[in-house]
Parts: C-alpha cells; sequence; structure tokens
C-alpha cells in the first residue's frame, strides 16, 4: 500500500469523488430541467400539471390524470401500512420480550431486500385474483382486479419495512424516565403508551410517515404490474388507474418518434423528483428538529 | 398488536411461498443453463442465462464502481474532514435526500445523458446509472458505522505515524469490515432487483454481452417481459425467473449476515 503515502495525488481523488457526489441532485434536476425546457416552452405549466389531456400528436401534454394517480395510490397504500407499523412498533418496543426484536429484524430486513419486480409478480399471483374473485364481489363491483386498490396493497407491503424500521429506531430512542415517571404517577400501561410515548415520538412518527410517501411515490415496476394502467380519474379505488413512474416506464420506447414527447417525459420525470426531495427534506427537517430537543 | 406481527411475517412467507409455489415446477436446468433459443417467447426451448448472467455483471460492475468512489468518500468525512463538522453534516443530508431519489429519475437521467452524448444502451451504461443509485446507500451504510469508531484508534494510528490516508484504508477499513461487507451486500441486492433504472440504460438482448459496449439482459426485465405474454407456458417462466431472482436475493440476505457475524470476531470495541 505505498501509494497511501503520498497523500496529495490520493486527496485528489477523495475531493473529486465528494465533488461528485455534491453535484449529484443539482445534476439531476438541472439535467431533467434542460430536457423538459422544450414541453414547458409549448405549453405552460398549470396546462402541464392540471389538464386532464393527453394527445401527444397533438402536443397536448396534461399530467393531471397520472398525478392524480399516484397520489391516490400512494394514499390508500399509507392508509393500510402505518396502522400496521404502528402497532407493531408499539407491540415490539413496549410489551414483547426483546426476543422477538431479534427474530422480527431479518423478516423486516429481507422484506426490505425484496426487489420491487417480485412484488408485482406477487402481486398479479395473489393480489389481483384476490381483488377480482372476493373483495371486489364481496361489494358488489366487478372488475379484473388490476385496480387502484390492487397497486396499493402490494405499495404497503413494500414500505412496511422501510417506516417500521424508522418508527422502531424512534421507539427504541425515547429515554426509559418518561414512562417510569408516567407509571409511577398511576398511569396505565396504555394510558402511558397513548399520552406520553405516542406524543414524545409525534415528530418521528409523521416523518417516518413522509418518508413512506416519497418510497411509495416514486416506486414503478411493482404498481406498474398490477394497476391497470388506463389513463382515466378513476372514481371507485377498484378502476385502474396510471400513476407518472409507470405512464414514464411504459412509454420509453415510442418517445422518440413523437415531438415534444421525450421532453415530456423528462418532465414527469423532473415532477416526480422535486415531489420525492421535498417529501424527504420536509421529513429530514422533521426528524432532525426532534433529535436535537432529546 | 400481535396481529400486526403476524401480518408482517404472514406476508413475507406468503410472498415467498406464492413464488415458489408457481415458480419452481417451470424451473428446469435448462432454464438456467441456457440461452433463449428462436421462437422462446412464444413456448419454444431456451433458458434465461442471458439474464442471470447480464444482471450479475450489471450488479458486479455497479457494486465494484459504488465501492471504489463511495469508501474514499465514508473516510473522507469521517477522517479528513472530522473537524468540519456542519459541512460533513450536510453532505449525510445530501445523501439521505439522494437516497429518496426514485431509481426510474435516475434511469431518465441516464437516458437523457445518453442522448445528449448519442451512445446507445448498453451494460456500461447501465452500470454507471445503477452505480450512481446505489451509491448514496453504500456511502450512509459504511458512514454509519465509521462514525461511531472510537476517536482512540485514529490518535493511535497518527501518533505512530501514519498520514491520514494510511489510517483511513489499512486501520479504518480492518475495523469496519463488517459493515463494509454488509454495505456491498446491501447496495449488490438493490443493484441485482431493480428494474426501473435499466430499463432506460441497459437494453435487452438474447446473446450474453461479451463487452461493456454491448446492450445485456437483466433478469426483473426479463420477468416482466415473459410475464406480459399471452402464453401460459411463457408466464409460467416468468415466475420460475421470479424464483431464481428470489433464490439469490436469500443467499444474498444470508450470508452477508453470515460474514458481518465472522469478521465481528476480529473488533476492538
Amino acid at each position: 500500500m505505498r501509494f497511501l503515502k503520498n497523500e496529495k495525488v490520493l486527496n485528489v481523488f477523495l475531493y473529486l469523488f465528494l465533488g461528485i457526489i455534491l453535484a449529484m441532485p443539482v445534476l439531476l434536476i438541472v439535467g431533467l430541467l434542460f430536457k423538459s425546457e422544450s414541453v414547458l416552452h409549448a405549453n405552460s405549466l398549470s396546462d402541464l400539471l392540471f389538464s386532464t389531456e393527453w394527445k401527444p400528436f397533438q402536443g397536448k401534454f396534461g399530467f393531471y390524470s397520472y398525478i392524480y394517480s399516484s397520489v391516490l395510490v400512494t394514499m390508500l397504500a399509507l392508509l393500510i401500512s402505518v396502522p400496521i407499523c404502528l402497532f407493531a412498533a408499539i407491540y415490539l418496543t413496549q410489551y414483547a420480550k426483546s426476543v422477538y426484536l431479534k427474530v422480527i429484524q431479518p423478516v423486516i430486513d429481507i422484506l426490505a431486500g425484496i426487489p420491487s419486480i417480485i412484488f408485482g409478480v406477487w402481486g398479479i399471483l395473489v393480489i389481483v385474483p384476490l381483488i377480482s374473485h372476493y373483495v371486489a364481489p364481496f361489494f358488489g363491483i366487478e372488475t379484473a382486479g388490476y385496480s387502484i386498490l390492487a397497486g396499493a396493497v402490494v405499495l404497503s407491503v413494500m414500505i412496511i419495512p422501510f417506516i417500521l424500521n424508522i418508527l422502531l429506531e424512534i421507539f427504541k430512542s425515547i429515554s426509559k424516565e418518561l414512562p417510569q415517571a408516567s407509571i409511577a404517577l398511576g398511569a396505565t400501561k396504555w394510558q402511558t403508551i397513548k399520552y406520553v410515548i405516542l406524543r414524545k415520538a409525534f415528530p418521528g412518527i409523521v416523518s417516518s410517515v413522509v418518508f413512506g410517501m416519497s418510497r411509495a411515490f416514486g416506486e414503478t415496476i411493482a404498481v406498474l404490474m398490477v394497476v391497470g394502467n388506463v389513463a382515466q380519474i378513476p372514481k371507485s379505488i377498484f378502476e385502474p388507474g396510471y400513476p407518472l413512474p409507470a405512464l414514464i416506464a411504459n412509454n420509453y420506447g415510442e418517445m422518440l418518434s413523437i415531438p415534444n414527447y421525450d421532453s415530456a417525459l423528462m418532465f414527469a420525470s423532473l415532477i416526480l423528483l422535486v415531489i420525492v426531495l421535498l417529501f424527504n427534506l420536509a421529513a429530514r427537517m422533521l426528524i432532525s428538529r426532534y433529535e436535537t430537543k432529546i | 398488536m400481535q396481529i400486526s406481527i403476524a401480518l408482517i411475517v404472514l406476508v413475507l412467507s406468503l410472498i415467498v411461498f406464492s413464488i415458489f409455489y408457481r415458480g419452481l415446477p417451470s424451473l428446469t436446468w435448462e432454464m438456467v443453463s441456457q440461452t433463449p433459443k428462436g421462437g422462446y417467447y412464444f413456448g419454444k426451448e431456451g433458458g434465461v442465462l442471458n439474464a442471470i448472467i447480464g444482471s450479475l455483471y450489471l450488479a458486479f460492475g455497479a457494486t465494484i464502481l459504488a465501492l471504489v468512489m463511495g469508501l474514499p468518500v465514508a473516510m473522507l468525512m469521517n477522517i479528513h474532514l472530522r473537524k468540519f463538522k456542519k459541512l460533513v453534516n450536510g453532505v449525510r443530508f445530501l445523501l439521505d435526500l439522494l437516497w429518496g431519489v426514485p431509481s426510474i429519475v435516475y434511469g431518465a437521467f441516464g437516458f437523457s445523458v445518453m442522448i445528449f452524448f448519442g451512445v446507445k444502451t448498453s451494460l456500461l451504461a447501465g452500470i454507471i446509472t445503477v452505480s450512481l443509485f446505489i451509491l448514496p446507500i453504500m456511502i450512509r451504510a459504511i458512514d454509519e458505522v465509521v462514525r461511531n469508531v472510537p476517536v482512540g484508534l485514529l490518535e493511535a494510528s497518527m501518533s505512530l505515524g501514519s498520514n491520514k490516508s494510511q489510517t483511513a484504508f489499512m486501520v479504518y477499513v480492518r475495523q469496519c469490515s463488517s459493515a463494509i461487507v454488509t454495505a456491498i451486500m446491501i447496495s449488490f441486492g438493490r443493484a441485482i432487483g431493480d428494474a426501473a433504472s435499466v430499463l432506460f440504460t441497459t437494453g435487452y438482448t438474447d446473446s450474453i454481452p461479451t463487452s461493456v459496449m454491448q446492450p445485456s439482459a437483466t433478469l426483473p426485465l426479463s420477468i416482466f417481459f415473459q410475464l406480459s405474454s399471452p402464453i401460459q407456458e411463457v408466464q409460467n417462466r416468468a415466475y420460475a425467473s421470479a424464483a431464481i431472482l428470489t433464490i439469490i436475493i436469500l443467499i444474498i440476505s444470508v450470508l452477508s449476515r453470515v460474514i458481518s457475524n465472522k469478521y465481528n470476531k476480529n473488533k476492538i470495541s
């Protein structure tokens, strides 16, 4: 390891690598902005964001129905996974023996490591038939199963490990004295959890939800496979939708043949990037404020 | 509350079970040892060896590239820039932001850069895109452990006359070897399983790539394309390919646990 002795040369590389990483977010935004410039020129921003008219051949790109689908799928997924994660985290940190956590941790890690395409295959194998044969008929609706609901269920399973991991960290970081003081004052275990622990952990819980939200918002392949991909404003959760990432992934082949189409899809990626960055920024702010408080 | 725990464990076992239940019956030796022959996508003979090899090339390449860039940065943040706490925390913040960026955005970005330079879809473009995507994961995973190494180790090494780089790459790397291995494994799993970023950049082909400038098939895309076929036979093969990918991921997961336990032994705390 002789080369380590010459620090000057090595440092150039070290700082170069750091520089590349620091430049990444700027590069991402500038690059995508640069590519989406021509569609921004041809259409107004409000038309792009709030119009449902999607006619690439006429140069009309309204992303509203895609954004709507994305938001709907994400919200529904959070609605399913947040309560599960919250209960699981409370149980694991407050009630269960520490052995349980040791058993559950590998399960969470494996779940986090499973590729999204596998979740998609699982969705087609299990969730889609389940919805078309059992859930939808129960409500008296007929559907092929490829729906917003299917996308949301698959997504909710995918984001459970992310949210749960953060929640576990947060509950573990709450000092032992607080619940002890509460119990000493005569509160029951459940009252302590409800009024002391949950209140103390609240900013952390919010930020974990926001993290899950940004993760769900950008998820592509798994959702694309089960959500049906019909560009419309879905009237119920049993109807198919067409989220933004699926739009980008589905049209990558043909986007060069139609003018401004590639630019529009790059604009879609830009929307995705900006929304996710904002979510993440908000969540980080919340969590860092919370960390300094303790 | 116990129900929620049971639900999570149940869902994981259900995923693994349903993939294996549908995939294993069609998983033959032919599947993993042959490339697609003519008419493969209409149910004729062949296998997905091209996708398996392509995915392994891609994941190894991207992981190595990310390690070469990521390890020095993680060390730099904690040893060279130790005194600039605010700067380092800023970098951490930025990396966390990058971690959250969806892979499809990296794919679209990589694609637009490729068009800009007039490069066609190739293994190299895929490797670079995926390595950018796993870089924040790699750095943060290593950094999280390096920052908790006691200062005494740095002081001892410096007082014996070694410079900062020697301390970083000969002392700290050994001390944190288990974390580095874990980081490599996590990044590798990410790289091999991601479909959205390679969709634009790596392309798809039926042959095994012989140079980095050729397009390459990848396992997730192979599953995706086979699954969209209306022919039952081809769909069954998609499930078999999904089983292969699941097996690879499970092996990585177990391996990283075993290795990190093993390396943990020669560590001072």
